[in-house]
């Protein structure tokens, strides 16, 4: 830059920001901002609006299209469902509304049993989580503070690995010729591998092992929080120490119970990877029913009426959840 | 400064046949390397408020964790009513605690905080809502059993927090800085308070505190602790009047401190030659001390006399200065002279007149200081 052009803009960001204010007071912009706000829109509406344009976008917007699938009929084409909307003649349209789908999910008991048994399965995988994940959530809390941050880490060190290598990974270990089997027979301990892959007991392993995690955070932060001087103080006033963990360290917990116990079911209840690698041939969960149902029937709009089923019946946890988050709001600080 | 308790009329401390209530023996609380509490002996007896009084890191209340038994001491024997409890759990203990944190249950009612611990006890329903009754009562919360924790304020916290301690009738009641998070005023008032309900209940009070007024008010006896170990234990005025030491002086309101040595030893009284308070002084009590020996002479601030002319008499103790700040507190102002010797002292005198009226003493008047030859406080350590 020669040193007369260094010269001149020195002298120009004084004009220049006398300028930009001027602008600023009375050009296009300001009548804008004028008009906005007095409608009720302000910068800080605008930065709110991003996660609900977000979740516009990428649930409802989705959701809808599933909806609308789910009360069409089948069709042998591409796509392969009917159109909600038919020109009937020039000026008339047509709407279609098919509830045929949801009536067929009710009437064959693959899809009620199906939705039963993932049901059960989450609540099984759910309680094993827990009891697993409160003494580890527990011993972590109350390590040394210079150990915690190390310990938290290892819980969180599988999801630096993918999901489905980790799958995989399970199968080596369960399978007949696997690590397990390999082991006991070397040992003389049993003479013929056992049957692990592709029973139930794998299945429910590989949710536990790949759910723990959302359920250790959450309990974690619970218990960190939780004051000791209260356990001392139950103690103090003559309660044993097992008697003082339920009437004070579980209440006191339960936001990160819920939570745990949600961040667990809900995805564990749509799991369709780990049941079909690990799980056997009758674990009937839904969410490979619904894979099914798509890639196998490619019958989309009883897919997506199962989608939407298992919506709702997601929903409900979802709002007892919210409830509980909303009385803990309530009644602590 | 201290209530007249009536505990301390009888002083069981001074009679040697008296038992101990609570009795700490050699008590020491190692962690690691550092020593919290350091062979602490003591004696507490029946219906005392004893307080623990000492800085931050004192190891007072490690003390009473242990009392408690949430500490496991690393040596020595705590008796509590002719029992070694030394390795009792905190719930077989006898002892309730009432927590600096208050410790209130946050998920429970007033009213279930305070039923709690006799929860814990095969105590009956009716007996378990009776008692709670009185004892709200007593702290009169009676109207706030329904409320939770979270919708009360500091002060009313913190009678919940006395109540469920009392509520049991324990044998030791364990205070931690129980009035610390209270404003001043409140403080005071609560401080009455504590003495009426112990004065009622007959409950025997171990208080932990850094508050030297709060220790004063409260205590039939106070222990000075630093480092760990127990530096002096007496009655409030004994520790007020009669220091043992430097550091308990100092601890214990202001004071001034004058070094110099001993140059008259007598069984009644003794001569102290200071140069930093300028001259020799007499002091109306004798001193166990080495001749020659460096000690410290120690002068309360309110116990001076302040003049403008040289006083009366031909007492030897009186010393000249100029008055180098002036600070006015309403009661009473702190006045920091000048010596010759280039140290200050610190004097306050009540002001029984209204300011701005008579001849008052103000900044740079050459003034003269003096006091009783029983005042000054000689100490060795």
């Amino acid at each position: 830059m020669s040193p007369a052009r260094v010269g001149a803009t020195r002298g120009k960001p004084f004009l220049l920001g006398e300028l930009m204010a001027w602008i600023r007071a009375h050009g296009p912009w300001r009548r804008a901002a004028v008009g906005l706000r007095a409608r009720g829109l302000t910068g800080r509406t605008l930065v709110t609006a991003v996660p609900y344009l977000w979740l516009l976008l990428f649930f409802l917007v989705p959701f809808l299209i599933v909806l609308k699938i789910s009360v069409s009929e089948i069709r042998l084409a591409m796509p392969p469902y009917e159109p909600l909307f038919t020109w009937i003649s020039d000026n008339v349209v047509g709407l279609r509304i098919n509830f045929e789908n949801y009536a067929f999910l009710f009437k064959d008991s693959l899809y009620w049993k199906s939705f039963l048994n993932s049901i059960s399965t989450a609540a099984i995988s759910t309680a094993a989580c827990l009891l697993i994940g409160y003494p580890m959530a527990y011993g972590i809390a109350r390590s040394p503070a210079a150990w915690r941050n190390v310990l938290l880490l290892l819980v969180m060190l599988p999801f630096w690995t993918s999901f489905l290598l980790r799958v995989y990974a399970w199968i080596g270990i369960l399978k007949n010729n696997g690590v397990i089997n390999n082991m006991l027979m070397a040992l003389g301990i049993i003479d013929e591998p056992i049957q692990m892959l592709q029973t139930n007991f794998a299945m429910y392993i590989g949710i536990v092992y790949s759910y723990l995690p959302f359920m250790v955070l959450p309990l974690y932060t619970a218990i960190e929080r939780l004051d000791d001087s209260l356990l001392e103080a139950a103690a103090d006033l003559g309660c044993r120490p097992v008697k003082a963990y339920f009437r004070i360290t579980v209440p006191l917990t339960r936001a990160g119970i819920i939570a745990g116990c949600m961040l667990v079911f809900i995805p564990a209840v749509g799991e369709f990877v780990i049941p079909a690698l690990l799980g056997g041939p009758d674990a009937l969960m839904i969410g490979r029913v619904l894979w099914e149902e798509f890639f196998n029937n490619r019958d989309w709009p009883v897919a997506s009426a199962v989608a939407i089923v298992m919506l709702f019946v997601l929903v409900i946890p979802i709002m007892i959840y919210q409830r509980s988050q909303g009385q803990q709001l309530g009644t602590h600080r | 400064m201290s209530s007249p308790r009536p505990d301390q009329k009888n002083e069981p401390w001074k009679d040697p046949a008296a038992r101990p209530y609570v009795r700490l023996e050699k008590l020491t609380k190692k962690f690691g390397d550092f020593v919290a509490v350091d062979d602490v002996t003591l004696n507490i007896y029946r219906g005392e408020i004893f307080c623990l009084l000492g800085g931050s890191g004192s190891g007072k209340t490690t003390l009473l964790r242990m009392m408690a038994g949430f500490e496991r001491p690393t040596e020595g024997r705590i008796w509590i009513d002719g029992t070694d409890v030394t390795a009792a759990p905190p719930y077989e203990r006898p002892v309730n605690m009432m927590f600096q944190s208050y410790a209130l249950f946050p998920h429970m009612s007033v009213q279930k905080n305070v039923a709690f611990g006799l929860r814990q006890d095969r105590v009956t329903a009716g007996e378990v809502d009776d008692r709670v009754a009185e004892i709200l009562k007593l702290v009169r919360m009676e109207t706030f059993g329904k409320r939770m924790p979270h919708q009360l304020s500091g002060g009313q916290r913190q009678r919940v927090a006395l109540a469920r301690a009392l509520v049991k009738r324990p044998k030791l009641l364990l205070l931690d800085e129980p009035l610390a998070a209270l404003d001043r005023k409140l403080r005071e008032h609560t401080q009455f308070e504590l003495l009426n309900i112990q004065d009622t209940l007959g409950v025997t009070f171990v208080v932990v505190t850094h508050d030297q007024e709060e220790a004063m008010t409260l205590a039939t006896r106070i222990g000075v602790m630093n480092h760990g170990g127990i530096v002096q234990i007496g009655t409030p005025t004994d520790i007020y009047e009669y220091p043992g030491s430097r550091f308990v002086a100092d601890f214990i309101g202001s004071v001034n401190l004058f070094e110099g040595r001993i140059v008259e030893d007598e069984p009644d009284y003794v001569r102290v030659a200071s140069d930093e308070l300028g001259g020799s002084f007499h002091v109306g009590h004798g001193v166990s001390a080495a001749p020659d020996a460096t000690v410290w002479v120690a002068l309360r601030p309110e116990k001076v006399l302040l003049a403008r002319e040289r006083p009366e008499g031909d007492g030897d103790n009186r010393v000249e200065g100029v008055v180098a700040e002036v600070a006015y507190r309403g009661d009473q102002s702190i006045y920091l002279v000048k010596l010759a010797s280039g140290r200050q002292m610190r004097v306050t005198q009540p002001n029984t007149m209204r300011q701005g009226t008579g001849d008052r003493i103000r900044w740079d008047d050459r003034v003269w200081l003096s006091w009783d030859s029983s005042s000054p406080v000689v100490v060795t350590q």
